[in-house]
């Protein structure tokens, strides 16, 4: 592939899509376009990063979002160093702060960071000269997933301006419908946001989402539905009385897609709890796009961290 | 030893005087109030385009010793409070270990009458160890130096023990002051809970958590008809809790803190976390509601809850950083520019909150006014005078303020604690 990408990118790091224009998140979308390909080559490799050296740090445990970014790094050629520590860096008794200025010393040039603390990356921005992706910062933003989101529903409906979508589940302490509502309310989309009400956040609606608590009539006629996954630790603090009670009430059933468009898209960020929020056959049935979530998130990392880290010096690189 | 203050102008509430006069002090008492006072063989200062006061008293501080000399001493933090016009500081019992016993208490005045600056009186611990489960030997604190008893950073949660404490205090007529905030519905929080806490994923402190302490505090005070001192208000709520309770004649007092009639909850955004305090930064209604509580007299007193924590532990992610902004330095300067040059107040009254409120709540006969006699705690301001907060000027130990570069109107010129000019700008 030989394919000019006219470059309008000129920010140093990633932090949240609240702060992107339209034209960046289409610039991003844009150019994962042209990135989803090389992964289907027989050399999933693209010499676009050779020379950078990228930090993964991720100081909560994850698998698929490290693997993910990794997996996008490599196949742009960028040296890559993992530190994982599934603790906050507190506990170490040292400080997100140390640990940055040690990375600096190192001459990294991007660092992807996941932390438990809402704010950890850009805490860590302001106090960096290398760029800064945020890989999920507590319950504030997880702006790569949503750019994957945005970017599987494009792909699928060809448009996203326009379209409706329902997220189900704990929006209070979830980063990605945060970065989804963003990004989706900047595009055009209609968001509609359901849960029990204990886990929506207060004021949630003047972020320009309809609020519901029953499903039905979330769903009805929207175009996308997103069920987020539910921390079994919240039944303990009350936020609802069971799992069992929680998923006869927002779980997402065969039966309860009637009520949406007749191609709806089903989606899931994943780690899904089959069962709970998303029965089985919903998770595998012909309306998922789960999978294709997946693959999608690999083209998006490639094109944020070649946005982000590659493109500051040469413009129009071809790739 | 004489002392000579001339051509200032002199406002203190307590004897109604607002007027161009002089004022001499010996055997570090006021002695002579007058115009144009002639002395020999005195110093002099020259207080001329200046306003004398009463020293101002601080009723809620924390100087951080013992325990957390890292963060600040009694050496530091009276030399802050000096060069924030404080001659007094009540510092609050969350030390460590905390001041909940006489040894506690005597160790606290014996450091500060050999290395502080100003006069410090401590505030014991309502209950052993701060942990609202037992009351403390207030009654051997009180012989020992304490000034009022309070579980500071924690409400005492459980009513009865509340009703006990009240009780108790009564009897050595001291006050009890009520640190308010439901940590059942409080929680993890961080933050006012708001759109604001949304969007930033941070966990939000509702003003119904303080609303609530407040509410059950001020219906102890009438049941039992006792004092009650309720500390660092943030909520219009609150506000018109207490306004309430005035109308009805409950013996309730409240102080605020600059913090909460200048910033909104609008500065955490960034996660500086120099702006995280508890009761946290509320929003605009909630600022008005203050200046007006300030304006009509529900409000007594403006303390500084003078918080120090070291750049270190300000570091950590927000979650994580402790609560909590240095106050002496920053107090005088905000309240001139946000309360008496916007117009909300008059020096007169701000003086009254600064000195002559918090003298009659602590029971000080001879502290917060200038009558013949009074110790000679003077405090002289400068109200126009306009400089920038430059934090790395402190004397404070801790530099934790959300202030730093900010431009204020109004600044202390001199401090004077017992007859002596401690500090000078």
């Amino acid at each position: 592939m030989k394919k000019e990408i006219n470059i309008k990118w000129d920010r140093k790091d990633l932090l949240g899509l609240e702060d992107l224009t339209k034209e960046e998140i289409k610039l991003i979308l844009d150019t994962a376009e042209s990135f989803k390909e090389i992964s289907a080559r027989k050399i999933k490799k693209v010499p676009a990063l050779m020379g950078k050296t990228i930090a993964n740090l991720f100081f909560e445990p994850s698998t698929r979002t490290r693997i993910s970014f990794e997996l996008a790094e490599k196949r742009l050629s960028a040296d890559v160093v993992n530190f994982s520590a599934s603790t906050s860096s507190l506990s170490k008794g040292e400080t997100l702060i140390d640990t940055a200025k040690n990375i600096e010393a190192m001459k990294i040039d991007c660092v992807v960071i996941r932390h438990s603390s809402s704010g950890a990356s850009y805490m860590l921005s302001k106090k960096l000269n290398a760029s800064v992706i945020n890989a999920g910062d507590g319950t504030h933003e997880h702006p790569t997933q949503a750019l994957l989101d945005m970017f599987t529903i494009r792909g699928k409906k060809g448009r996203l301006e326009g379209l409706k979508v329902a997220i189900i589940g704990d929006i209070r302490h979830s980063r990605v419908a945060r970065s989804n509502i963003w990004g989706m309310m900047k595009m055009g989309m209609d968001v509609r946001v359901c849960g029990p009400k204990t886990l929506l956040p207060v004021d949630i609606e003047k972020m320009g989402v309809q609020v519901f608590y029953n499903i039905e009539q979330a769903v009805k006629n929207v175009d996308v539905i997103m069920a987020l996954r539910i921390q079994k630790e919240r039944q303990g603090q009350s936020y609802f009385p069971s799992i069992r009670e929680y998923s006869k009430l927002y779980g997402i059933t065969s039966e309860r897609l009637k009520y949406a468009k007749g191609n709806v898209l089903i989606m899931h960020p994943g780690p899904m709890n089959r069962g709970v929020e998303i029965m089985p056959e919903v998770a595998d049935g012909p309306y998922s796009v789960i999978l294709d979530q997946v693959t999608n998130g690999l083209a998006v990392r490639m094109a944020v961290l070649y946005l982000v880290t590659g493109s500051k010096n040469e413009g129009g690189t071809s790739v | 030893m004489k002392l000579l203050i001339k051509n200032g102008r002199v406002i203190d509430p307590s004897q109604h005087i607002n007027e161009k006069t002089d004022i001499l002090i010996e055997n570090n008492k006021i002695c002579k109030l007058g115009k144009n006072i002639r002395e020999t063989g005195c110093e002099a200062f020259n207080a001329k385009d200046m306003i004398v006061s009463p020293g101002f008293i601080d009723m809620h501080a924390h100087l951080r010793e013992p325990g957390r000399e890292d963060a600040e001493t009694i050496a530091t933090g009276t030399a802050s409070a000096a060069k924030g016009g404080f001659t007094s500081v009540c510092c609050m019992p969350n030390t460590e270990p905390a001041i909940d016993n006489q040894s506690i208490v005597k160790f606290i005045l014996e450091k500060a009458k050999k290395e502080g600056k100003v006069n410090v009186f401590p505030i014991g611990a309502i209950t052993k160890a701060r942990k609202g489960a037992e009351l403390a030997e207030i009654g051997d604190m009180k012989n020992a130096g304490i000034v009022a008893v309070s579980d500071d950073g924690n409400w005492v949660e459980n009513s009865a023990l509340m009703r006990r404490a009240l009780e108790y205090s009564e009897m050595f007529n001291i006050p009890v002051i009520s640190h308010c905030e439901d940590r059942t519905l409080s929680g993890k929080g961080v933050m006012n809970e708001s759109y604001i806490s949304t969007v930033l994923g941070l966990e939000g402190i509702p003003s119904e958590s303080e609303e609530i302490a407040v509410s059950r505090d001020i219906s102890l005070a009438k049941m039992l008809n006792t004092r009650i001192h309720i500390a660092h208000v943030s909520s219009e709520g609150t506000v018109a809790l207490i306004k309430e309770a005035k109308t009805c004649n409950i013996k309730v007092s409240c102080e605020v803190i600059p913090n909460h009639f200048t910033l909104t909850e609008e500065v955490v955004n960034g996660y500086d976390t120099n702006t995280k305090v508890n009761p946290p930064l509320r929003g605009n209604d909630d600022i008005q509601a203050i200046k007006n509580g300030l304006a009509d007299g529900t409000i007594d007193v403006i303390a500084t809850d003078h918080a120090p924590h070291t750049i270190t532990e300000k570091e950590y992610e927000y979650d994580n950083a402790p609560f909590g902004i240095v106050g002496f330095e920053t107090a005088i300067g905000l309240a001139l520019t946000e309360l008496v040059h916007s117009g909300f107040l008059s020096l007169s009254q701000l003086i009254e909150k600064l000195s002559c409120n918090p003298a009659k709540i602590l029971g000080f006969e001879t502290k917060g006014t200038l009558k013949i006699g009074a110790d000679a705690d003077i405090t002289i301001i400068d109200e126009n005078k306009e400089w920038i907060v430059d934090v790395n000027k402190f004397l404070s130990k801790s530099k934790n303020s959300p202030y730093h570069n900010r431009k204020l109107k109004g600044k202390v010129v001199a401090t004077i604690v017992n007859g002596k000019i401690i500090y000078k700008d």
